[in-house]
């Protein structure tokens, strides 16, 4: 039972973790982009038609990457280039995604689809209790652990994450020392598709494999609370992640014993967690100010 | 090929007139090439899309219907944008607006009296701003992002809905359909004409338009939104508090979108309901946009939006394709609103060679 619960919960922590991930890089670069809603459902229906139409459900997780990818370029156009307002752009961004994904998976609803099968790493899948837990999962699993070390990493230890960050806290300096702010920029839009692409390859492979409409739920906006909630950190979005994934999972089980308590309240808990979760990370203005890139959704043109 | 951005001296009000028109042209021909893919004669489907829905009474009726919500929302929203306050869950604060209106004509059906509905209407609004702040509150005290909080809220707002329309507030003789008791004839808002179904929420709107004009353009509340939004540093010099403003900008707005809320539930659906609204509340964020953030831009930009709504309904019977288009639609306009205004600030240059031209043309500053 507990075993149970728990690869409930993993499944449900990933794509969180896997989205926050890719948000936490663009917003480190100093883009703040609200379309990973959007994303995720792109990422999610390219997924599941890829996966559907070849048969080959690891095709439909490159196709869900690369969706997200290619529409938060979109997005990098608009903000990057034409520097438009970035939280309305990243809003279009979601109300475009949730339309064209809809669209796109009008044809498939309905339709079982191809479930991603865990990869079972040798002996290490034997060790008790832990074994099936952590070594007897999808590749999106241990993509999103991967992804939190080498993000870990190249934020903090690599010379090119030093730049982003410089970027991200000030975008004038960065550019005066010869970096390039924009193309980083877009690099970095990108890889926040990617991501948020990933996680909804995992929704609709793994999650519930299948396509419904909406069925990213807000997970895209719990992955940016996430971001704050880590306080721009990559460790804390893995911790962070998990609790969500928890709560989500945990009120599920509530609902199915019947603790008394009407399904819709318990429905509301992980949105009402995020506030909560919100306010005990930003109530201390002074350490929120420290720690959000200082240039975070400011417009930039490099003057010439 | 590379795109270069050359500041204005100053905005152009040629253009601030333009890029709307601009986008709903960009839009129609982006749209027009999304028929051609779903197979559809784009001529055909851009006309019962857009000019169909326009030909006959009773649809004109139904533009007013649907215009009505987003025009009142989306002038709340304007003020908030325009003081740099990203309330993004009036869809909530709809939803939460039409269930406290609902309170009376739910609870107390038995009470008749001509004060039923304009207190159902204060209710409404009330109820909305009461719910917008809770994101002004944790914002102003706590320091939260309200766009996350907003957000978050919509979901909240909805399950409740669901939860007393299924629950505490379900008709007992409705054959167990998740819906209230209907409202009797005291608590229905009045149609405006005789000729159909438009009632007073579009009243509401266009009222709600001009005062929010009146005080952007005359009154001093109006100027402390415009500089606390430009600048938060000089509107402090200026003696602005920009707390007051978060409260002011998402408590009006709130208003205005629980107003529409309970118009919407007592005009057009006549009983609470699961699902009340097919997103207005998000709608109107693009509605806000199109207009420009100007009341009066977003009654003409209310009515644009409102005609895509109608022109997926009538797109589905009349060529098969499904509502989604609505949302594509939308969500391409928006799209192309937010890059047609680049063109107010700025020049847009194309360098075509690499390098070269670009070195030689910054060379006489080095």
């Amino acid at each position: 039972m507990l075993e149970a619960i728990l690869l409930t919960i993993i499944t449900a922590a990933t794509p969180l973790v896997i989205a926050a991930l890719g948000e936490l890089v663009t917003e480190r670069a100093g883009v703040l982009n609200l379309g990973v809603e959007g994303m995720m459902i792109m990422g999610a229906v390219c997924a599941f038609a890829c996966s559907y139409l070849t048969g080959v459900p690891l095709l439909g997780v490159l196709a869900g990457i690369a969706g997200g990818a290619i529409f938060s370029l979109l997005f990098g156009f608009l903000t990057l280039t034409l520097v438009t307002n970035q939280v309305a752009t990243g809003l279009a961004l979601t109300i475009l995604g949730l339309g064209l994904s809809g669209q796109i998976g009008e044809s498939f609803v309905g339709i079982p689809g191809v479930k991603l099968q865990p990869i079972i790493i040798p002996f290490l899948s034997e060790l008790p209790f832990v074994g099936r837990l952590l070594f007897a999962q999808d590749i999106t699993f241990y993509l999103s652990i991967a992804l939190v070390v080498c993000v870990g990493w190249f934020l903090f230890k690599s010379r090119t994450g030093l730049k982003m960050r410089a970027i991200g806290d000030n975008h004038g300096s960065a550019h005066a020392l010869g970096i390039n702010v924009i193309r980083t920029r877009y690099l970095a839009v990108m890889f926040g598709g990617a991501c948020a692409g990933l996680a909804g390859a995992q929704l609709s492979l793994v999650y519930t494999p299948q396509w419904v409409e909406n069925m990213a739920a807000g997970r895209g906006w719990i992955a940016l609370a996430l971001v704050v909630f880590a306080s721009w950190r990559p460790w804390r979005v893995l911790a962070g992640g998990y609790i969500f994934g928890a709560v989500g999972i945990l009120q599920l089980h509530a609902q199915a014993f019947g603790i008394g308590v009407p399904s819709q309240f318990l429905s509301m808990l992980p949105y009402a967690v995020t506030i909560v979760v919100l306010i005990v990370i930003s109530h201390n203005r002074r350490t929120t100010l420290i720690n959000t890139p200082a240039c975070l959704g400011k417009p930039f043109v490099p003057d010439r | 090929m590379r795109i270069e951005l050359e500041r204005r001296a100053s905005a152009s009000s040629l253009f601030a007139l333009v890029s709307p028109i601009l986008a709903l042209v960009l839009t129609l021909l982006a749209g027009a090439i999304m028929f051609l893919m779903l197979g559809k004669d784009p001529g055909h489907a851009l006309y019962s899309f857009f000019i169909e829905p326009l030909l006959e009474v009773w649809s004109l009726h139904e533009l007013a219907i649907k215009a009505a919500p987003l025009i009142l929302i989306a002038v709340g929203l304007s003020v908030c944008y325009r003081s740099n306050n990203w309330n993004i869950g009036a869809e909530g604060q709809f939803t939460m607006g039409a269930i406290c209106g609902s309170m009376l004509p739910i609870l107390v059906p038995q009470w008749q009296s001509p004060l039923v509905l304009p207190l159902m209407l204060v209710m409404g609004a009330i109820g909305g701003a009461l719910f917008a702040g809770i994101p002004a509150l944790l914002k102003t005290r706590f320091n939260t992002n309200e766009i996350l909080v907003s957000l978050m809220l919509v979901y909240i707002a909805q399950l409740f809905l669901d939860w007393l329309v299924r629950g505490p507030w379900r008709d007992p003789k409705g054959f167990n359909f998740p819906q209230s008791v209907s409202f009797s004839a005291d608590a229905v808002l009045p149609e405006l004409l005789e000729s159909g179904r438009a009632h007073w929420a579009i009243v509401f709107a266009l009222v709600a338009a001009v005062a929010v004009w009146f005080m952007m353009r005359y009154m001093l509340k109006g100027f402390q939104v415009t500089v606390l939004g430009s600048s938060e540093r000089a509107g402090r010099f200026a003696g602005f508090s920009s707390r007051r403003m978060v409260w002011f900008s998402l408590m009006l707005s709130g208003a205005c979108a629980g107003l529409a809320g309970i118009s919407e539930v007592s005009g057009s659906i006549g009983h609470l309901q699961p699902s009340i609204s097919p997103g207005y509340g998000f709608t109107a964020i693009i509605v806000a946009f199109l207009g420009r953030l100007n009341p009066l831009g977003i009654i003409a930009s209310g009515f644009v939006l409102a005609l895509t709504y109608l022109g997926g309904e009538a797109a589905q019977l009349s060529i098969g394709v499904s509502d989604k288009v609505t949302r594509v639609f939308q969500g391409l306009l928006l799209f192309f609103v937010l890059s047609c205004d680049t063109l107010i600030l700025y020049r847009i240059r194309l360098i075509f060679s690499d390098g070269r031209a670009s070195a030689e043309a910054r060379s006489p500053h080095a």
